[in-house]
């Protein structure tokens, strides 16, 4: 490695901060988020259920790279001017709250009739129910889903490119433009990435197989986009 | 009208990418997924690392590096070719992945009997295990085709000239974000719905042809 690039690295450590960041802030209000969804798309009253699925079928169906632009480019023609980072906060959020809600709902489907039964027999509250029978259950089973979800939703904020904020492949690029090492940068940024998702990947397998769901799992549940 | 016209001119390409790459990365999957399930664990724990190297870097890392980085010679690779190769071999990755697990997921009664019909295991893996795997793998590789084609959004920002690159340039020469992405979002539903509705007619031919 050329002293030109070692000189940078700092660069691209602060990179990967801002990476973590994006990534910590979208998941700590998309998870909850999707929770909400899945609990209101499950309701078996239509004008709570398709409100809902039509927001998840939003989220999933339109591309990250879009969703960013019309939130950065888009909003302020209807005089709502965001910043950058704000705009990857919602628009990555956005895909975790519509991506988890399809893994959280199959996870309840998931749990046995017979538990609800139970939890009925023993005159637990609706809200009891949910609370310690059902979701516990439910999150066990949707847990390697869920980190799944988290390493995509940890490389889709390298899109966060598309509205200029300075994160690990932004700074990779802009480091590469100027110095025209783009192999040598970009593949430190790759490794950078590689060493917050590869165990994560291997955990997740490790999961899967102790609880022997089946390998074969979408990776996004549910109706199609 | 103007403006609609403008971003469709970008679908043949949206559709383009998305079919080639799917296309190379299913295709490319088929030895990866091999080597996944290799028996000695010098050739399935390199594949296990590629596989997993590939699935846990940004796409648009990848694209980056072959877009600026791959250049031999007086050779280089213009924008498309980087956007079907960059897609083409991570969907190869995350398909591997789908079709290990379909393989892995076909009941192993179905390979001891095959075995009691003394059939060859090659024989048992193309006439009993594979049409099986494929119908468990079918639903998965739909939903990652869909993935894809929202993914093939992604090489707009080296230039490709799909939707989403042409939905931008809408919004900006026009100054109106809203009707711009409004036609955008509209036509990636208009593409997916159809994507979905094979699927599932293809998924109701294979139960009725391969029983579980």
């Amino acid at each position: 490695m050329t002293a030109e690039l070692t000189g940078r690295l700092p660069e691209l450590f602060d990179g990967l901060k801002v990476t973590l960041g994006l990534t910590g802030v979208s998941l700590a209000w998309g998870l909850p988020a999707g929770l909400l969804l899945a609990l209101l798309s499950s309701s078996r009253r239509r004008a709570v259920s398709w409100p809902a699925i039509a927001v998840v079928e939003a989220g999933r169906g339109i591309p990250v790279v879009v969703a960013l632009q019309f939130l950065y480019y888009g909003l302020p023609g209807a005089g709502i001017r965001l910043d950058a980072v704000p705009t990857v906060w919602l628009a990555i959020g956005f895909s975790v709250a519509a991506y988890s809600s399809e893994i959280i709902r199959a996870a309840l489907q998931s749990v046995a009739e017979g538990q609800r039964e139970a939890a009925l027999a023993l005159a637990l509250s609706r809200t009891d129910t949910l609370r310690y029978v059902v979701l516990p259950q439910a999150l066990r089973v949707a847990l390697p889903p869920l980190l799944g979800l988290a390493v995509q939703m940890f490389q889709a904020t390298s899109l966060a490119f598309a509205v200029s904020v300075p994160e690990l492949t932004g700074r990779a690029y802009a480091i590469g433009s100027a110095t025209f090492l783009y192999v040598e940068v970009l593949t430190i940024a790759g490794i950078f990435y590689a060493l917050v998702t590869l165990p994560v990947i291997r955990l997740v397998a490790a999961l899967e197989r102790r609880s022997g769901a089946p390998a074969a799992a979408p990776r996004t549940k549910g109706l199609p986009a | 009208m103007d403006l609609f016209t403008a971003i469709v001119r970008g679908v043949p390409l949206t559709l383009g990418i998305t079919a080639a790459s799917f296309t190379l990365g299913a295709l490319l999957a088929l030895p990866l997924a091999a080597g996944l399930r290799a028996r000695h664990r010098a050739a399935r724990i390199p594949v296990r690392l590629v596989v997993d190297v590939v699935r846990g870097i940004p796409i648009l890392v990848w694209l980056f590096l072959l877009y600026f980085g791959l250049s031999v010679g007086a050779f280089r690779l213009d924008a498309v070719q980087a956007a079907v190769l960059t897609l083409g071999g991570v969907s190869a990755a995350y398909l591997a992945e789908t079709y290990r697990g379909a393989v892995a997921a076909v009941d192993r009664g179905q390979w001891e009997a095959s075995r009691a019909l003394a059939l060859p295991r090659a024989a048992a893996f193309a006439t009993v295990i594979a049409p099986q795997a494929a119908r468990i793998a079918l639903p998965t590789a739909t939903t990652f085709a869909l993935t894809l084609l929202k993914d093939s959004s992604i090489p707009s920002v080296i230039g490709v000239t799909e939707v989403a690159f042409r939905t931008v340039e809408q919004a900006r020469s026009t100054g109106q974000g809203l009707p711009a992405y409004g036609v955008a979002v509209a036509l990636y539903i208009v593409i997916s719905v159809p994507v979905a509705l094979l699927s599932r007619y293809l998924d109701h031919r294979l139960r009725k042809k391969v029983a579980r």
